[in-house]
């Protein structure tokens, strides 16, 4: 067999395969009662105007929350990460170590029901959903703005220091636009991932008009037993992420191209 | 110290403008610099030349210390800049430096570039800031690229701009370190076109270049060094065109073109200088 003739076998039954799998799983799953779960029409009008006026607003309103207190955060311990001075450093690490380290969901927990306890303070719940996503995310945007910082070329420092900036006019002016520059397309990743994990406020426990997208699905899913707000929930999801993702796309092209 | 050859008469008794004293500079086990005298006086053009690996850019950037001495003192305009009290951005402020990549600021247009500084550094007002720009601009013949970023020029306006950004904060000398090195060859006599009229000028200026027709023709005094030292300096006819030492003579004759070895009788190019430098003056 020649090469071409090879590739093409190959190719031929890995299609093969595929389109049996889909044929497989679409002859045995039930469709009816699938329709019955997910696409009752009477439910998914009851859904509506709350889903949009209070669930998509809130997980909207929660992510923006999380991710300013985040990325302002994560900047801090960016530069504490490359600061000459010794204790910043370990400080900043050991967050970044521990916040990428422990599952989202137990510091949501610890968060909800830690701080009151500590404080004996009822905080206002946009303010905890804030801190705790914002803790989340920060240790991950500090490692992308690190790295963001690092790749600004050292004779962008030179020349603003040989026009007599001080190092950190020189950072603020000069090397921080230019990192955010090249850590633009991570960042917005990082906006994506941090939409889905304003799933988990829910366990700073809520109110129902706090109630973002997959609380407001699972409250209507035990209410109607039905699959279908999960469906919503998710579609409303995309309706935020698959944009988002389109963007990180075009910015990458953009960075891409400036290269 | 330093400087054992005779000045120009218009340089006699004219202030000291830099001042370097058995400077040593080492990077972790290698010396790049083993003892280093050198004074260069107000208004006068002093062009380093020397092979790669000779320590000329480390002692440029001594100057404004970018490069921290290991030992040794730095004196511009009787300021020690080695002395650790010394406000070492302050001192800078009054120096000019141009790199061999331009090093502009990319997020900025040139007229950013050039009033950046002047406003954080000088606070300087915007409208006091954009005028010092323009004008520099102007110096440099490229008033119809204010709006233009880094990226929209070719490498010879990239690096005047560089030149008008480091004038616009009105520096008393000039370090330029192989300021035409990254230029293709088309676009390097724009370039020491400006950097001629600024000598013209009577800006201070101190040149690691590999321009030998320019160090010729616009330098008071040519240094040469190797291997971390001076081996020789005096008026740049002298050190380009009648080489006291076998080591200058050995470099010159390397760098100089075969082709042009008349260079030695007449003021011809030396290798690489494009025929645009020539028509420049």
């Amino acid at each position: 067999m020649s090469r071409r003739n090879r590739t093409r076998a190959v190719r031929t039954a890995q299609y093969g395969v595929l389109v049996l799998l889909v044929v497989a799983v679409a002859l045995a799953a039930d469709w009816s009662e699938l329709r019955r779960a997910f696409f009752d029409a009477e439910v998914a009008r009851e859904q509506f105007p709350d889903v949009v006026t209070t669930a998509l607003v809130n997980t909207v309103v929660y992510t923006v929350l999380g991710f300013v207190f985040g990325l302002a955060l994560g900047l801090l311990l960016a530069l504490m990460r490359l600061s000459p001075v010794p204790p910043y450093r370990w400080l900043a690490v050991a967050y970044i170590e521990f916040f990428r380290g422990v599952p989202a969901l137990l510091v949501f927990i610890a968060l909800g029901f830690g701080v009151p306890l500590a404080f004996q303070v009822s905080i206002n719940q946009y303010v905890t959903v804030m801190l705790a996503l914002g803790l989340v995310g920060a240790a991950y945007m500090a490692e992308t703005i690190r790295a963001g910082i690092q790749a600004v070329p050292k004779g962008q420092t030179e020349a603003a220091r040989s026009l007599g900036m001080s190092s950190s006019r020189a950072m603020v002016s000069i090397v921080i636009p230019q990192a955010f520059r090249i850590v633009l397309p991570p960042l917005a990743n990082e906006l994506i991932l941090l939409t889905k994990d304003s799933s988990l406020v829910y366990l700073l426990g809520l109110s129902m008009d706090q109630y973002e997208l997959a609380k407001f699905g699972r409250d209507a899913l035990n209410q109607h037993r039905s699959l279908t707000p999960i469906l919503i929930a998710g579609l409303f999801y995309l309706a935020i992420t698959l944009p988002l993702g389109h963007l990180v796309r075009r910015l990458e092209a953009r960075a891409a191209r400036a290269r | 110290m330093g400087t054992p050859h005779a000045q120009r008469e218009t340089h006699t008794g004219a202030a000291t403008a830099i001042e370097v004293a058995g400077l040593h500079k080492s990077f972790g086990e290698s010396e790049v610099l083993r003892g280093i005298d050198l004074t260069v006086r107000s208004g006068e053009v002093v062009c380093v030349i020397g092979p790669s690996g000779s320590g000329k850019s480390t002692l440029l950037r001594c100057v404004n210390l970018l490069e921290e001495p290991t030992s040794g003192t730095v004196r511009v305009a009787g300021t020690e800049v080695t002395d650790p009290d010394v406000d070492i951005d302050r001192v800078r402020r009054r120096i000019g430096m141009v790199f061999q990549s331009f090093n502009l600021f990319p997020h900025l247009t040139a007229l950013g570039n050039l009033t950046i500084a002047q406003r954080r550094v000088l606070g300087r007002g915007k409208a006091e800031a954009e005028d010092v720009a323009r004008r520099n601009l102007r110096r440099v013949g490229l008033t119809d690229k204010e709006g233009s970023y880094p990226a929209q020029l070719s490498g010879g306006q990239q690096q005047r701009v560089a030149i008008a950004r480091a004038l616009s904060m009105g520096p008393d000398l000039m370090l330029f370190d192989e300021p035409t090195s990254a230029l293709d060859p088309e676009l390097v006599g724009d370039v020491l076109a400006v950097m001629r009229r600024l000598a013209d000028e009577g800006m201070t200026m101190l040149v690691v270049t590999h321009e030998m027709s320019f160090a010729r023709e616009v330098a008071d005094r040519v240094v040469f060094m190797d291997g971390g030292t001076v081996v020789e300096e005096g008026p740049a006819e002298q050190v380009v065109a009648a080489p006291r030492h076998p080591r200058t003579r050995a470099f010159l004759s390397r760098v100089l073109d075969p082709a042009a070895a008349d260079v030695l009788e007449a003021p011809s190019p030396a290798q690489g200088t494009p025929p645009e430098e020539r028509a420049a003056n």
